[in-house]
Order: C-alpha cells, then sequence, then structure tokens
C-alpha cells in the first residue's frame, strides 16, 4: 500500500469520519475491525480492512499489539485513533513511533502530562490557569482527604484520578457520607487500574465549557472557539453547541488565552480540547470558571467546532502530525453563525436512559443539506451490540442565530426514526425545543431532572 | 426468586455473594452494556443462593444471573 496510507484505529461514526476527509485529501485508508464489526459501515468506508481480534474491545480495538501488527501487515506509516479506546493511550503513542509509524496526535510525553487528572491540575498551576480548587496530593488516607474536603467545603466532588466519562465520580453533599463515597469511587477507581482519588470543590450548578485548540510543531497554537457541552446524563454530553451562550468576545478570548497556555505548558502539537466548569447562569464571569481537565484527542463533538470556523479538525490533525505549519494567525480565526449538535443514541430516555442493543430493523435519518450535518457509523439491519457505545448518529445543524441553529436540530431530531432498539431523538428534540434551554439556562442535571416534564411533553420541563 | 439482568450485557463486577443477606435495592452486580454500568438489585430482601454468572460472561436480556431466597 502507498506509503501515506492511514490507519484508523476506531469504530463508527468516527472512523467513518476520519476516512471521509483521508479521500478528500488522497490519503488511502485502511479500517480495523473486531470479529462483531466484519460487516460494519466503517470498514465499508475504507480502502481496505484488517482484523484485529474478538468483539471484547481489550482483544481488539483496545490492544496496541494486535493494532501495531494490522499496521505492519497493511503497510499503513500513518495512525489516527479517532476518540475514545487507545485516543489517549500515551504507550500506543510510544508503540506507533517504536513501531516507525506516524501517530495523529501529540506526542506520548503531552499525553502523559495531560492525562492525569492530578497531572494535569500541576500544569495548570505552573501555567498560572486557575483549576478547580482542590486536593489532588499523594496522601490518600481516609482521614487526609476527608480533612481536605472539609478545608475545601462541602458540597465536593471525589473523582478516580485515572477515571473519565463519568467513571469513579461521587458527589457527596456533606461529610457524614464521605467515607460511602470514597469507598465507592475507590471500586470504581480500581477498573482504571489506579484507585487513586481527588477531591475537588463542587459546582452545584454548573455549565461545561471547554475550547478547542490546534498547535503545530512550530510553535503557533491555535484557539478554535469554544463548545458548551451542558446538556447531559450520567455525566456523558448529548448536545453541544458553538459558541457558549453567553461568551462574548472578551471572555472567549480570555479562556482561549488559558487553553493555548496549557497546551505551550506541555509542548502540545495536534487538536485538543481544555475542559472548564462554569457557575451555571445565561452569562458567565471570568472569575467564575475554572479549569478541569484537558483532552489530547479530537472529541466527539468537533463538527460544531467545524461548522463555526469552517475547518476540517481532521485535516489539520493529518497536516500538523506531518510537520506542516498552521497558515493562520489567531486573529483569522472567526466564528460564523451558531452550531449545535445533538448525539442520536440506542438508549431508553424512560428507562432512565437504559441502553438499548439490539437489531436495528429500520432507521430513518434525514438527508445531509446546507446547514444540516449527519455523521453516523451505522446502517439499517445493522445490530447494536452491548460491546460498544450506544451512538447511532450526530446530527449536527448550522444557522445564522442560535434560535434557529436549536430549532433546526429539533426538527431534523423529530425526523428520526428507528425499529427494533429505543431511540432518543424525540426527548432531545423536546430538551432543545424547553424554555430552559431557549433561554440558556441550563445546567449540567438539568436533563436528568426536566427528564419526565421533557417525555410527557410539559412545555414548562 | 430469580433475579434477571434487564439487558443484554457483560457481567462487570459481582458485588454479592451466595449465602449473603441482602436488603431491598442492594447490588448484587453490575453490568456493562453499551459502555453503561447497569446495577443490578435485589427485588426485595433475601438470602443470595446461587450466582449464575461470572465476571467477563455475557448474558442476554432476561437472563436469569442470580437466585434469591426471601
Amino acid at each position: 500500500m502507498a506509503d501515506d496510507a492511514v490507519l484508523i484505529t476506531n469504530r463508527g461514526e468516527i472512523a467513518c469520519r476520519i476516512a471521509t476527509t483521508c479521500r478528500r485529501m488522497g490519503l488511502p485508508t485502511v479500517a480495523v475491525y473486531s470479529e462483531a464489526d466484519a460487516g460494519a459501515m466503517h470498514v465499508a468506508a475504507a480502502d481496505r480492512a484488517e482484523p484485529v481480534g474478538p468483539a471484547q474491545p481489550r482483544q481488539s480495538y483496545l490492544s496496541i499489539p494486535a493494532l501495531i501488527e494490522a499496521a505492519r501487515r497493511s503497510g499503513a506509516r500513518m495512525v489516527h485513533p479517532g476518540y475514545g479506546f487507545l485516543s489517549e493511550n500515551p504507550d500506543f503513542a510510544q508503540a506507533c513511533a517504536e513501531a516507525g509509524l506516524l501517530f495523529i496526535g501529540p506526542s506520548p510525553e503531552a499525553i502523559r502530562a495531560m492525562g492525569g487528572k492530578a497531572a494535569a491540575k500541576a500544569v495548570a498551576r505552573r501555567a498560572g490557569v486557575a483549576a478547580v480548587p482542590g486536593y489532588d496530593g499523594e496522601d490518600q488516607s481516609e482521614a487526609r482527604l476527608l480533612a481536605e474536603a472539609e478545608a475545601i467545603g462541602f458540597p465536593v466532588l471525589i473523582k478516580a484520578v485515572a477515571g473519565g466519562g463519568g467513571r469513579g465520580m461521587r458527589a457527596v453533599a456533606e461529610a457524614a457520607g464521605f467515607p460511602a463515597a470514597l469507598a465507592a469511587a475507590r471500586r470504581e477507581a480500581g477498573a482504571f487500574g489506579d484507585d487513586r482519588v481527588l477531591v475537588e470543590k463542587l459546582v452545584p450548578r454548573a455549565r461545561h465549557i471547554e475550547v478547542q485548540i490546534l498547535a503545530d510543531s512550530h510553535g503557533t497554537v491555535l484557539h478554535l472557539g469554544e463548545r458548551d457541552c451542558t446538556l447531559q446524563r450520567r455525566n456523558q454530553k448529548l448536545v453541544e453547541e458553538s459558541p457558549a451562550p453567553g461568551v462574548g468576545d472578551a471572555l472567549r478570548e480570555e479562556l482561549g488565552r488559558r487553553a493555548a497556555a496549557l497546551a505551550r505548558a506541555v509542548g502540545y502539537v495536534g487538536a485538543g480540547t481544555v475542559e472548564f466548569v462554569a457557575e451555571a447562569g445565561p452569562a458567565p464571569r471570568a472569575d467564575r470558571i475554572w479549569f478541569i481537565e484537558m483532552n489530547t484527542r479530537l472529541q466527539v463533538e468537533h463538527p460544531v467546532t467545524e461548522m463555526v470556523t469552517g475547518l476540517d479538525l481532521v485535516e489539520w490533525q493529518i497536516r500538523v502530525a506531518r510537520g506542516e505549519r498552521l497558515p493562520w494567525r489567531q486573529e483569522d480565526i472567526r466564528l460564523g453563525g451558531h452550531a449545535v449538535e445533538a448525539r442520536l443514541c440506542a438508549e431508553d430516555p424512560a428507562r432512565g436512559f437504559l441502553p438499548s442493543p439490539g437489531r436495528l430493523a429500520e432507521l430513518v435519518l434525514p438527508e445531509p443539506a446546507p446547514g444540516l450535518r449527519i455523521d453516523t457509523g451505522v446502517r439499517q439491519g445493522d445490530t447494536l451490540t452491548p460491546f460498544y457505545d450506544p451512538m447511532i448518529a450526530k446530527v449536527i445543524a448550522h444557522g445564522a442565530s442560535r434560535a434557529e441553529a436549536l430549532a433546526k436540530l429539533a426538527v431534523a431530531l423529530e425526523g428520526c426514526s428507528g425499529r427494533g432498539v429505543a431511540l432518543n431523538a424525540a426527548f432531545l428534540a423536546a430538551a432543545l425545543r424547553s424554555p430552559a434551554m431557549r433561554a440558556a439556562e441550563m445546567d449540567t442535571h438539568f436533563l436528568e431532572r426536566a427528564r419526565a416534564g421533557l417525555l410527557a411533553g410539559d412545555a414548562a420541563a | 426468586m430469580k433475579i434477571a439482568a434487564e439487558i443484554a450485557a457483560s457481567v462487570w463486577q459481582i458485588q454479592a455473594r451466595p449465602g449473603d443477606t441482602l436488603a431491598e435495592g442492594d447490588t448484587v452486580l453490575l453490568l456493562e452494556s453499551m459502555k453503561m454500568e447497569i446495577p443490578v438489585a435485589a427485588p426485595r430482601a433475601g438470602r443470595l443462593t446461587a450466582l449464575l454468572v461470572a465476571e467477563g460472561d455475557q448474558v442476554e436480556e432476561g437472563q436469569t444471573v442470580a437466585l434469591l431466597e426471601a
């Protein structure tokens, strides 16, 4: 295979989306697939495909030796890890380098520096960026952690240092509940192979705001605006938008400056996301926004940034990984209009967002149109297995204003339907049309709190 | 009585052992499906008499995973 082939070590919509950009750039692609995915859409989307093992992710999409071997067999010279799986695993980035493969992402050192939540907070301290007040020290005794929680002030959040996706995280309202919550968080943290935890101030009503950065290997670090990802369930995002409501030019500049300072502090190259927590309310304040962590990879919700900047982030990940210079200065980056994304998932909001594996006997998605983008990795007739995440598609709408983008996305979601598994499309449409969302009065618990009302069609939800 | 999985999943973590006395709502085991953990709880108080699955097993929707004696 040609020298510039890209091995895509992922599956589903993101593998398809990466293949689309590679094709546009004239780069051949190699998919990898587990036994459960032999007939999957992402396999058909690539020029060739390599099997990497059984359905269990640990033995296929998370197996470094299997993936390196797939690169060797196919002759691919570049590796795009997508998001999830091994995308933030420094050992994988290292193994690619040692096998002579170009890893499309930051260096193993940068991934390590930002990989643990405690390490990232230490970087923030050095870079002078305000992080959420908390304790991330080595003394992990219950007595010390409780004393630190009392010093921070309840409510607090206990987080697994190595956790992610909402796992290994516990909110604690008062000291009495601390020991039980600590035990539960440690038990979940153990699943990440590291049972250390940190304690942070809990912002009771919070918005999640994050900044997209893009850096080359010649010292240029750009920020590409922010995204608001406040609508979540189980600490996992369901709706994301850019720009963030209420963030004006001055605050955007300030958050971008903080994000770029963190990227520079670790010699970051590639696309990355710096996440912040903000006190809820339609007008966030700079002194009530704190750094939480950095994701050293492409983000699920990157399309909203692409729609307001007009840039293809995967293209620029590949270009900067190959040593190209970013051809812009910060002032060249302009945000146009407003974009909102919703994650269409096989899950049942009426049953507490219970996932819904099964055969997708029927799937109807709206046709892409100007200002309407659909990123998907499954087709009608596919089986959604318990092994992988429940996302069926990302539906992304762009409009001149936030109101227009929200309305357009709601209509698009109302045009989604399926049979064989539960879908969250109608629930998401109701959330987008809710008065709280339209007024930007949402917080990270809004969906869970308003769930029943949204399902019942209660306009006041 | 039978305790069943409400969803196709893999058994992630077993939290109760045969012989344990459980209160209603106590977690017997955690399933993992589509990257979410789903607790399987005792539907009422009783003694767990058998665990029919092991960590790492795949279970089908409706499959009995444990037996409870009220």
